[in-house]
């Protein structure tokens, strides 16, 4: 498993002439102008509620995931788990605290999710590679069947799911569309930029150092139980604040069943298909497997349309889901992120 | 003591039937060193078609037949096309190419056979047999002796044949058997069919038990328990693996269930199976990897 | 550049002959989004109850040139029966389509249904979840725009007990009995806890509550359990694949399939067929009753299957409970319309409109009779506080190749002993959300 930031990084010959940072960062904060300022002049309440909150959050999960996964190289499939915790948590926080403002409640609810990702992280010390989806995935049924089975999670709701208490920052309200995408996307933007702090820290390296031979990293004096460990606690925290948002930003009203092991797969599914161990490419993997289906029925609708009945054609989507999931494992080893970098300098040159 | 007793025949017969489907993981595992989530579709697949050939008045054994072609051929492409070029890749990317596969099959499977729900009938009545205390099914019973044949039958093809020799050479070195002029694509495809058999079997003994449908692919999730205990590579693994997660399972339910608010069982096979690993990091028959910087 | 000018010439060309017509004479229509699914776990009742839908619409454009001349339309969507995708569905429909409003959306999904609960407030577009959804939703002055028409869950629970009082001669006799719910262990599956409680204690019958696990295709230990507490009589609230299981498993461990009574998701064709021969005499409550011999299903093969015009594939589904339940949904949602059309005009409804409608509908025995739906929907009375409006029953019976119905008619619910119960929850409810309810006065002046 090699990172594709470093092995972009080793690539020889870089022929930009402006260097490298601040070409990023004016292109960084282009984004942010428009995720902030252009989308909301332009967004409808479908592409808000369909399209832009769940890609955000998903890619907000995928990022927690790449710091366990890709970045220290620890597998997880608990992430449904930890986004549950954490917007279990959060629902409490608000309901029980009501004087906590929102983002503290998010903040803590992750928190939260991240102890229990240092739980479900122990084993880590001791199972190595594929056989530590195991705890994970012990980790994932446990937590799912405790909030179906405890009734105090959902403050003894008839059928166990919580929904969202009234969103407000300050008194102002956030639960129109564009306030929810303005909260979720706040919540990304600031989650983002404290794993882009961690990621470059002294902890990101040891991270990596694990990931790339932890027998090694031990023998380099990397503290290879604090590394595993921190990596899910991080990881687990940043999985618990998307998960409170999918909760309350997107959805409204949940049951443990929204994260269920399918969520966990999808997690993975984005950090592989965009790039492991790298931030970017966590965002880049949500927008194709979010974005994919729904581009998948609109085409279908333009092209099949009329001839077949409408169980054939989301059939038929969905093998070219999967095959387009296969193409790219097989073509692209690095991930989506990589490719994209690859056509960038192939653009620039 | 007696209703005991009859639990924990319950849920090894259960237990049998896991190892059933976990076998063909472990197959494919030794072979092409990935645990293929997609054998769930493969099951059900395998299960579709015999119902579908048998519905259309086709003969058991023909239909049994022409099933088995089917089976195989799926199980060979998928190696070529999917598994070959993914070779050396992480465990990780072969899981999820497999996951991504499971949609393939699973589209491709109800877009030519439908979604409806088959009744299976193998003409093996499912009624209570009563041994001594004890009350057991019939059915669970022949299932159980299917399975075992099932094992004793590959145990032997794996211990006798070129082939087996081949592939436990293979699993462990791949380097080495190689250059001793072992050929692998012919030894892949060939445990891939007989993955493609086991998988024909499974749904078989699964379908008649629930009926044919989508649900048939969720013994994945059972079957994934048991090869962590039992080890990804051994099939005599798989069938201990199976009759500890059926049998405690059955217990957690009836003993612990009640004590916990029930549905226990979801997780207690996965606790097992973390219990197991922080004894035996790689299961109770897997072969441990050695350190190297 | 000629060229781009040529395409883009063409393109408006071609734009301007689509919309001009479609401009100028055609008669409004009234647009009904379907977010259907027709593939993954639960294509298998997805298939049948969409096409009881799509096939009663067909008829009431062809035969009866629509509702009161308005012709319906529809899109289809495909949402796998997961929540996100139906919420995609839902975002997408909701604005309606070439100038017509949504006035129904059909969730069709406990968990979708919940996650669509406020979303429906906010754009005024009426929830009808018919046999399935939040109970509390039938107070609609909490719930304005969620309808649990027809028949909640605890309204299940508490005709199945009616049912089993009328086999062992009457209420009285309840006491003492065992009465096991094996249920999905799911929200889904434990809504009945609360309900079943209250009846136990009522009626002095043993509440027991067995879980079984998500998929449930393993029962043993859970039958092995009931062989030791010997229960009366089982009720069985399954889902997918645990109600074949289920059916299986209870005959090897050797209890009496005709003392199961399979709740609405445990009693359909698809359920019990692949169970094959254990399945006879097995028992099922439902508001769906399955049957050819209805009047309306009668009229629907004549003028559509005949014709070859229906959406089913498979036309040994006619009649099923799965279609028949997607008939009864179409049957409410295009007679809500009719009712909002008589108060607001023979034009596309809006969804505002819709709620307005569905609260006032009134489908009685002429009513019934008059569609050709007698004995296949029962009488129904709805209004702001009660979007339920009918809380019975039919039992059916397997005889091992198709449903009879063995009940006398609808099997009603204690509704009156349940009702300030389920009121108490949705104050509850509207307490934790700062919902102030609507009142029933204002509600109806704002209508005026």
């Amino acid at each position: 498993m090699s990172s594709a930031s470093s092995s972009a990084s080793l690539v020889p010959g870089r022929r930009l002439a402006i260097p490298a940072l601040p070409l990023r960062s004016v292109g960084l904060a282009l984004l942010l102008a428009l995720a902030f300022v252009g989308i909301p002049l332009v967004a409808t309440d479908y592409w808000y509620n369909a399209i832009l909150i769940p890609f955000l959050i998903m890619a907000l999960a995928g990022l927690g995931l790449n710091l366990t996964m890709g970045y220290a190289g620890q597998a997880s499939l608990g992430t449904g788990a930890f986004m549950a915790v954490g917007a279990y948590a959060t629902y409490n926080l608000l309901l029980r605290l009501p004087s906590l403002p929102l983002p503290a409640s998010l903040a803590l609810g992750g928190l939260i999710a991240g102890l229990a990702g240092l739980v479900v992280g122990l084993p880590s010390l001791r199972i190595k590679g594929f056989y530590l989806i195991a705890p994970t995935l012990a980790g994932q049924f446990l937590i799912e069947w405790t909030f179906n089975q405890v009734g105090w999670f959902s403050n003894y709701a008839s059928s166990s799911s919580i929904s969202a208490p009234r969103l407000a920052i300050l008194g102002r309200d956030l639960s129109s569309p564009a306030g929810r995408y303005a909260l979720t996307l706040s919540s990304v933007a600031v989650v983002t930029a404290i794993a882009w702090r961690l990621v470059r820290s002294q902890t990101g390296r040891n991270w990596r150092a694990v990931r790339d031979g932890e027998t090694a990293a031990a023998v380099i004096g990397v503290p290879v139980a604090r590394a595993k460990l921190s990596a899910f606690f991080a990881g687990a925290a940043v999985c618990g604040v998307a998960g409170a948002l999918w909760a309350f930003a997107y959805l409204g009203t949940v049951d443990a069943r929204s994260f269920d092991l399918d969520r966990s797969f999808q997690a993975m599914f984005i950090i592989i298909i965009g790039g492991l161990g790298s931030l970017a490419g966590s965002f880049i993997g949500s927008a194709f497997i979010v974005l994919t289906p729904i581009l998948l029925t609109h085409l279908s609708e333009a092209v099949l349309g009329a001839g077949l009945d409408g169980g054939q054609v989301s059939n038929i989507q969905r093998v070219i889901f999967g095959a387009l999931i296969i193409g790219f494992l097989i073509k692209e080893p690095n991930g989506l992120v990589a490719l994209i970098g690859r056509l960038w300098r192939h653009l620039v040159r | 003591m007696s209703f005991f007793l009859e639990t924990l025949a319950g849920g090894l017969l259960a237990g049998v039937m896991y190892a059933l489907v976990a076998i063909g993981f472990v197959l494919i595992y030794k072979a092409s060193g990935v645990f293929n989530y997609a054998q769930g579709a493969m099951v059900l697949c395998a299960a579709l078609t015999f119902v579908t050939l048998t519905e259309r008045d086709l003969p058991f054994w023909l239909a049994g037949l022409v099933t088995l072609a089917i089976m195989v051929t799926l199980a060979v492409a998928v190696e070529r096309v999917v598994l070959r070029p993914l070779v050396n890749r992480s465990q990780v990317t072969l899981f999820m190419a497999t996951l991504g596969l499971s949609y393939v099959i699973e589209g491709i499977a109800q877009l030519l056979m439908g979604a409806s729900v088959h009744e299976l009938d193998l003409g093996i009545p499912d009624l209570p047999v009563a041994l001594g205390p004890i009350q057991l099914s019939r059915f669970d019973l022949v299932a159980a002796a299917s399975a075992g044949a099932l094992v004793i039958a590959l145990s032997l093809f794996f211990e006798r044949t070129r082939i087996g020799v081949a592939l436990r050479a293979v699993a462990d070195d791949p380097q080495a058997a190689l250059s001793i002029g072992i050929r692998l694509p012919i030894l892949w495809a060939a445990v891939w069919a007989v993955a493609g058999f086991v998988a024909l079997v499974a749904g078989l003994l699964w379908g008649a038990r629930q009926g044919v449908q989508f649900s048939l692919t969720f013994v994945v999730l059972k079957a994934l328990p048991v090869l962590i205990i039992g080890g990804f590579t051994s099939i005599a693994g798989a069938i201990i693996g199976g009759l500890i997660v059926g049998a405690a399972d059955a217990i957690a339910e009836i003993y612990l269930g009640p004590l916990l608010g029930g549905s226990v069982s979801t997780w207690f096979a996965y606790l097992l199976a973390v219990a197991f690993l922080l004894v035996r990091p790689a299961g109770l028959f897997g072969e441990r990897a050695i350190k190297r910087v | 550049m000629s060229r781009l000018v040529r395409a883009l010439r063409a393109t408006a060309l071609a734009a301007s002959l689509c919309a001009a017509p479609a401009a100028m004479a055609e008669p409004a229509k009234q647009y009904f989004p379907l977010a259907t699914f027709r593939v993954g776990a639960y294509a298998s009742s997805g298939i049948p109850s969409w096409a009881g839908v799509i096939d009663y619409f067909r008829y009431i454009n062809e035969i009866e040139g629509g509702i009161n001349g308005v012709k319906l339309i529809w899109d289809e969507c495909e949402t796998e029966w997961a929540v996100e995708k139906g919420v995609e569905c839902y975002e997408r429909m909701k604005g309606g389509k070439d100038g017509s409003p949504v006035p129904i959306f059909l969730p069709h999904g406990d968990p979708v249904s919940k996650a669509l609960t406020e979303k429906s407030v906010a754009d005024k577009i009426p929830l009808v979840t018919t046999g399935y959804g939040r109970t509390e939703a039938i107070d609609g002055r909490v719930f304005p725009y969620s309808f649990t028409v027809l028949f909640s869950f605890w309204s299940e629970a508490s005709s199945a007990v009616n049912y089993i009082a009328e086999q062992v001669g009457g209420k009285d006799k309840l006491k003492g009995l065992k009465i096991a719910t094996v249920y999905h262990d799911s929200p889904y599956g434990k809504e009945t806890q609360t309900p079943l409680a209250l009846l136990a204690k009522t009626y002095g019958f043993e509440d027991i509550q067995i879980p079984v696990p998500h998929p449930g295709n393993d029962q043993s230990a859970q039958w092995a359990r009931i062989r030791q507490i010997k229960p009366d009589w089982v009720f069985l609230r399954g889902w997918g694949v645990m109600t074949p299981v289920a059916i299986k498993t209870a005959a090897k461990t050797g209890f009496p399939v005709d003392h199961i009574i399979g709740g609405i998701w445990s009693g359909s064709e698809e359920d019990v067929r692949p169970a094959g021969s254990v399945g006879k005499g097995y028992l099922a409550i439902t508001p769906f009753p399955a049957s050819q011999d209805f009047e309306i299903l009668k009229k629907i093969k004549a003028a559509i299957v005949d014709k070859g015009k229906s959406d089913l594939k498979d036309l040994k589904s006619f009649g099923s409970v799965y279609y028949n339940s997607g008939l009864i949904e179409a049957i409410i949602s295009v007679e809500a319309i009719r009712t909002a059309q008589a108060r607001f005009g023979n034009r596309p409804i809006t969804g505002a409109e819709g709620q307005w409608g569905l609260e006032h509908l009134v489908l009685d025995e002429d009513r019934l009779r008059a569609i050709g739906a007698e004995g296949l929907v029962q009488p129904l009375r709805l209004s702001i506080k009660d979007h339920e409006g009918g809380g019975a029953g039919k039992v059916l019976q397997w005889d091992g190749a198709k449903w009879t119905i063995v009940s006398n008619g609808w099997v009603k619910s204690d509704r009156e002993l349940l009702l300030p119960l389920i009121y108490e929850r949705a104050a509850a409810y509207a307490k934790e959300k700062g919902i102030t309810p609507r009142s029933v006065d204002s509600a109806e002046a704002a209508a005026q």
